[in-house]
């Protein structure tokens, strides 16, 4: 078929035409689709900071099942700070739960629940997001950063056990002399002498100091002795729960020393809860009724110089026993005779000495060699750069 | 049974304690938790028994009209009047009781406390008197660790702070931990015996 020029002429200014808006549209779609990229960039990614950042949630472990542990890493300046939500998946509600330092290692959201899924939102500035994996708390049947403790504490218990079954079956065991427990009854005859009573105050703290306990224990033997020598004891108290225990410890000790009838039950007083009030009621008593024996057994804190000083000034025979470290050197400076912390504990088996309570005393004896050898070998561990025999021994 | 019962109470309650310490999951750490609540009401019941105490005592005191009865009486007064004013008007910050606890019981503390300042000074006089070579160690030592404590120290031997801080850190902390570690094992013997009723005599007669 034979084309004219004119027709060839109009075919050819069409298909520049044609061409022509091919292009424009080319170029229209390409500037469109780098527009959306920008608009994409500026409001769907998150931000430099955050665009590489991952964020990891996990259970934390040796714990009850209330807490997990949320940890980011990524490219993340000085300064930034990142806003923790929470929701309870699949729910999208999302509460803030903390603001921190995007410099931290990780946060720990405690006092959730075993039973709900979470799932955690981190949010920069700008509104830009991460969001974690759903996850759920659980709980540890066991503590694993304390299996050493638990392995040190159960070989202690059999120690007690085996030493507790040979000192019931008939094996002597040595006791060093404890100066302080020996002038015990040479206190109590002065004060018969005297014919003044026995003072004996068993620490300001309450029962739930183990130290209380121990001067429950002494207070019966204390009291059988002042019961076999006829002398009364007077016995200040600072906790009111510790006044049943004293009552039944200075009666059980007038029964075993054969002397119910001189048991007498004033002689147990409560005087207040509060420290310095108990201070100014005990040295009141020592000043009034001219105590010949003042005996401290117990936890004390600043009242210790005061009473012992007071009791120094009106002439008694003082023996002192406590844990408390920082109360240590007052009584020792202030006091005839001093307990040093595990003496306190072992009083009651070096009064009484029952075999079976001076077990435990060999028992302790066994657990201060094997302590010291591991002190020794950490010692060395550590003096040759040997960091994980010190974090076998390190409870969370 | 006067005293099995209440050592089978102590085992149970002390056993639960001791695995909860290792074993976190809520059905060893939930009764645990409970129990340490029940120790807390318990606690807040006893002081009905320190009350009572005291009251009788006092009461008794002032009715014989023994030595000093005057202070019981006074005791009683002062019990009663802020029982009274804390029960009648509340304790809120600004009220009669809070007036009462400032101005009369604070002062009184303070006053008590105040007293340590002038012990510490007779009780180490005493203490400090070179009697002895550990006395006169112990004087020797505290010289040089008060002097290291203040600016006069610093100038009369410029090392002397930090040997004073040496001391403290050094010789004096291995004896503290020696004592500490002492100190522990003996009051988990203690809690031992008790867990175990090897020792009983708390519980007072069979």
């Amino acid at each position: 078929m034979a084309i004219s020029p004119a027709c060839a002429r109009v075919s050819l200014r069409c298909l520049r035409t044609a061409c022509g808006v091919r292009q424009l549209s080319r170029f229209l779609l390409s500037f469109g689709f780098v527009l959306f990229l920008i608009w994409f960039a500026l409001f769907h990614v998150t931000s430099p900071a955050l665009a590489s950042v991952v964020l990891e949630t996990a259970d934390r472990p040796d714990d009850d099942g209330t807490a997990l542990r949320l940890m980011w890493r990524g490219d993340l300046a000085e300064g930034d700070s990142l806003v923790i939500s929470r929701a309870a998946y699949p729910d999208t509600a999302f509460s803030p739960v903390a603001t921190v330092d995007a410099m931290r290692a990780g946060y720990t959201d405690q006092g959730l629940s075993r039973k709900i899924t979470y799932v955690y939102k981190v949010e920069a500035a700008g509104g830009r997001t991460v969001l974690s994996e759903p996850v759920s708390p659980s709980a540890s049947f066991l503590n694993t950063s304390r299996l050493v403790m638990l392995a040190i504490l159960a070989l202690y218990f059999i120690s007690v056990l085996i030493y507790i079954k040979l000192a019931a079956g008939g094996r002597e065991f040595f006791v060093r002399r404890i100066s302080g427990l020996n002038a015990m009854e040479e206190a109590i005859g002065r004060a018969t002498e005297m014919g003044r009573p026995v003072l004996y105050v068993p620490g300001i703290d309450d029962l739930n100091n183990i130290q209380t306990i121990a001067s429950m224990v002494i207070l019966g033997d204390v009291a059988r002795m002042t019961a076999s020598y006829e002398t009364p004891i007077v016995v200040p108290v600072c906790k009111p729960f510790v006044v049943p225990v004293a009552e039944e410890a200075v009666k059980q000790g007038f029964m075993n020393a054969g002397r119910p009838e001189l048991y007498n039950p004033d002689n147990v007083r409560y005087l207040s809860d509060e420290q310095f009030a108990f201070t100014a009621g005990v040295n009141g008593i020592m000043l009034r009724e001219k105590t010949a024996a003042n005996i401290y057994m117990g936890s004390f804190f600043a009242e210790s110089l005061i009473l012992a000083e007071t009791g120094f000034s009106t002439g008694a025979i003082q023996i002192a026993g406590t844990a408390n470290i920082h109360q240590l050197p007052f009584f020792v400076a202030a006091c005839d005779y001093a307990l040093i912390g595990e003496e306190l504990y072992a009083a009651s088996a070096y009064l009484s000495k029952e075999p079976k309570l001076l077990g435990t005393l060999k028992a302790s004896d066994v657990a201060k060699v094997i302590i010291m050898v591991l002190l020794t070998a950490g010692c060395i561990a550590e003096s040759l750069g040997l960091t994980a025999f010190a974090e076998l021994f390190t409870a969370r | 049974m006067r005293t099995e019962i209440p050592v089978a109470i102590a085992f149970v309650a002390g056993m639960l304690m001791v695995v909860s310490l290792f074993v976190p999951h809520p059905f060893i750490a939930e009764p645990a938790a409970v129990m340490r609540s029940w120790a807390i009401i318990i606690t807040a019941f006893a002081y009905v028994l320190g009350v009572a105490n005291i009251a009788r005592i006092s009461l008794h005191t002032v009715k014989k009209r023994t030595t000093d009865w005057q202070y019981k009486g006074a005791l009683v007064v002062a019990l009663v009047a802020m029982a009274g004013v804390g029960v009648s008007r509340g304790i809120q910050t600004g009220g009669l009781f809070d007036w009462a606890y400032l101005n009369m019981y604070v002062p009184m503390q303070a006053t008590m406390f105040s007293l340590l300042a002038f012990f510490i000074a007779s009780a180490a006089y005493r203490a400090f008197r070179a009697r002895s070579v550990e006395a006169t160690l112990l004087l020797v030592v505290a010289v040089v660790v008060m002097l290291g404590r203040v600016p006069v120290g610093e100038k009369l031997w410029p090392g002397l702070p930090a040997f004073t801080e040496w001391i403290m850190e050094v010789p004096n902390m291995a004896a503290k931990r020696g004592i500490m570690i002492g100190a522990a094992l003996g009051a988990i013997s203690t809690g031992l015996k008790m867990i175990l009723g090897i020792e009983r005599s708390y519980l007072g007669s069979d």
